[in-house]
């Protein structure tokens, strides 16, 4: 099935290309960073998680996502989603790929990483995030290609495959749920310490997620034959609200909490995110840039006018997916350390082979995304 | 009453330390012995028991009888007693110094790459929940020393993916396996101390470097380190470096098990503080203010 998608005209080999060049540089850096070590990244002693772990986080969202069109689909006989699941399915296939990628540069000893299964221990989360994020990456792969290929076939897919869909929805909000448990149980890390984060982990997911489906059937539109409709658009332009309005709302109930307690180990980290603190200001831009990127995803989105307006929506869509990068890519994961344990602030910021490492790992997974969709797209165009 | 010499030599040793270690003198008055050294203040009592060269040699030698003695039995709990109070004559850096070089950890400058199993810091940061406001001068102005709290609950080695941290039943030392860590550094997130540091580039670039010490390993890039409470001196029975090269008995080590040793004795007398204790994780290093 997917030597379709060696079959492609000149703009689809240059983009591949393009992909090809920055996983190839990104590479290098990767070699650079294993030979001298996680010197390389603006990664401290007290700032020991950066940009790989938070895009791993933001990443297993957008994995997660996928549910926000199989439930529907499958749950719920929505029709409309029949030509949309299987994008969504190839977005969690892409970026579970990514999530492994980003752990991977992450880890001190990456060939080392065997020892994960080898001396398997329940007791920590990383365990557990490990095996979810297999499951559910082997989930996809087996849901989304048995179903493609009864497609192809023209016949309905088979019943055993019925079971693993129904499992694939609870699995993954368990994919984030357990991401944001690695964060929620540390005694040590007061702004992570929140019963929220799991709850909001999975509005951010659902709508970033479907945010980035929405812009890529429009892209899907512009580039080839294919014309999701827009009508399942408009359904997942729904979703994205109720879940943007969501997150925002958890996002309020954080600040309530930390700021009217006014208990200063949970109220610092938010100084820092808006306001810098002890003068050290590297994130307060950036966070603000957020907020004002998630009101005017809102307005957009909340106006049926301009929700129903497909160029508006790309630019609510895009809004959604920025503020929540950045919320959740740069703020989320940094602060928990910052300040550290002992009140004293360090700050972070990636540098330049981290960020041509991160850039490695998204062209692969865009690499994943193109592949998997011009697979379907020529089977699809093959039944027409 | 009859005391025989080896008796009186023990009582004498006590009962320096007692009044050294003790504002109000009273140290062993619940014990029976309080005719020993009952009336003292504090000023006279460091008067007494600083230039004192044979206190020193017997609070040290009776600790590494204790170690000995703990030894032997089936399980024990290290732990470690800092004494605040006598921050006038502490010199931290010597404890650092020592430990830092028998356990080959490498001094970077800057703190971004830097690696410290034991370090200092102002009270206000070493406990920030129990700075209050109008300190006196010593906590005010002095640094803390700060290590691994060996905790009994720890939380680093309830995440770790590989338990290549694990707390030892025997002794309750928190161990690290330099050669199963994967360096995903969740241990670090998860410490509530930043007792842990990270090997973000080789340590010993040069092999070859005389400064490092070869009846101690070192690490490679890519794993995470801390202090291993000396586990491999105690063993011995020799007394963990830090203690050993601080020479104003400011650092107590001992079976926390042992109701009868010294630093048993010490938390029975005096009122202590231990790190963010509302965490839960019942760390084994002790502060008396």
């Amino acid at each position: 099935m997917i030597e379709k998608a060696l079959q492609g005209g000149k703009g689809y080999w240059s983009w591949i290309v393009f992909l090809l060049a920055f996983i190839g540089i990104g590479f290098l850096f990767w070699v650079h960073q294993l030979t001298q070590g996680l010197t390389v990244t603006g990664l401290s002693r007290d700032v020991s998680w950066g940009f790989y772990i938070a895009q791993f986080t933001f990443m297993v969202g957008v994995a997660a996502s996928a549910v926000m069109v199989v439930l529907p689909y499958y749950l719920h006989n929505y029709k409309k989603f029949s030509k949309i699941t299987i994008l969504g399915e190839f977005i969690a296939i892409g970026a579970c790929i990514m999530c492994m990628g980003f752990i991977f540069v992450d880890m001190g000893q990456p060939f080392r990483i065997p020892n994960v299964f080898i001396y398997a221990s329940p007791n920590s989360m990383m365990f557990w995030d490990t095996v979810v994020l297999f499951g559910y990456l082997l989930l996809n792969i087996l849901i989304s290609f048995v179903t493609l290929d009864a497609e192809k076939k023209g016949i309905a897919p088979p019943k055993w495959i019925k079971p693993f869909i129904i499992i694939s929805i609870p699995w993954a909000v368990s994919i984030h749920t357990v991401t944001a448990f690695l964060y929620a149980g540390l005694a040590a890390r007061p702004f992570w310490m929140t019963a929220v984060m799991a709850p909001r982990f999975l509005a951010t997911a659902f709508a970033a997620g479907p945010a980035l489906l929405i812009l890529i059937a429009l892209i899907i539109r512009k580039v080839s034959w294919f014309d999701a409709g827009k009508e399942p658009i408009q359904k997942l332009a729904v979703i994205v609200t109720y879940a943007m309005y969501l997150n925002v709302f958890l996002l309020l109930m954080e600040l309530f909490t930390a700021g009217y307690s006014n208990i200063p180990e949970h109220l610092d980290h938010f100084k820092y995110l808006y306001f810098g603190l002890d003068g050290k200001t590297t994130l307060v831009p950036w966070m603000w840039a957020s907020a004002i990127l998630a009101v005017i995803s809102m307005i957009l989105l909340i106006v049926p006018k301009l929700r129903r307006n497909e160029t508006w929506l790309a630019i609510g869509c895009i809004a959604v997916f920025s503020s929540i990068w950045i919320d959740k890519g740069m703020g989320m994961v940094v602060t928990g350390f910052i300040p550290n344990p002992l009140h004293s602030v360090t700050e972070y910021a990636p540098t330049f082979p981290e960020v041509m490492i991160t850039l490695m790992v998204w062209a692969l997974g865009i690499l994943i995304w193109t592949i998997l969709y011009k697979m379907v797209l020529t089977i699809r165009k093959q039944l027409v | 009453m009859a005391v025989d010499r080896r008796k009186f030599v023990k009582l004498a040793g006590l009962g320096i330390l007692g009044v050294a270690a003790s504002p109000s003198g009273k140290i062993f008055a619940s014990e029976g012995h309080g005719n020993v050294i009952k009336g003292e203040d504090l000023e006279s009592a460091e008067a007494v028991a600083s230039p004192c060269a044979g206190c020193k040699d017997n609070l040290k030698d009776r600790l590494l009888d204790e170690i000995n003695a703990a030894l032997k039995r089936e399980k024990r709990s290290w732990g470690i007693l800092v004494d605040l109070r006598k921050y006038e004559a502490s010199d931290w850096s010597k404890s650092i110094e020592a430990c830092h070089s028998i356990h080959n950890v490498p001094d970077f400058d800057g703190t971004k790459d830097e690696l410290k199993w034991i370090w200092e810091d102002s009270f206000h940061h070493a406990m920030p929940e129990q700075a209050n406001n109008h300190l006196p001068a010593n906590l005010e102005h002095t640094s803390t020393p700060l290590l691994c709290n060996h905790c009994d609950e720890p939380p680093c080695t309830r995440v770790c993916p590989t338990r290549a941290t694990w707390k030892r039943e025997e002794d309750g030392v928190v161990m690290m396996d330099w050669h199963r860590c994967i360096g995903c550094r969740y241990c670090i997130a998860g410490c509530p101390y930043g007792s842990r540091s990270f090997n973000y580039r080789e340590p010993w670039p040069d092999r070859d470097d005389p400064k490092i010490k070869l009846d101690y390993p070192t690490r490679t890039k890519g794993v995470v380190e801390k202090c291993t409470l000396c586990e491999e001196r105690l063993v011995k029975g020799k007394l963990p470096a830090c203690v050993e090269a601080c020479d104003n008995g400011t650092l107590i080590v001992g079976d926390l098990l042992d109701p009868k040793s010294t630093i048993r004795k010490m938390l029975g007398c005096h009122f202590s503080l231990r790190r963010k204790p509302a965490l839960g994780t019942q760390p084994k290093v002790y502060y008396i203010v």
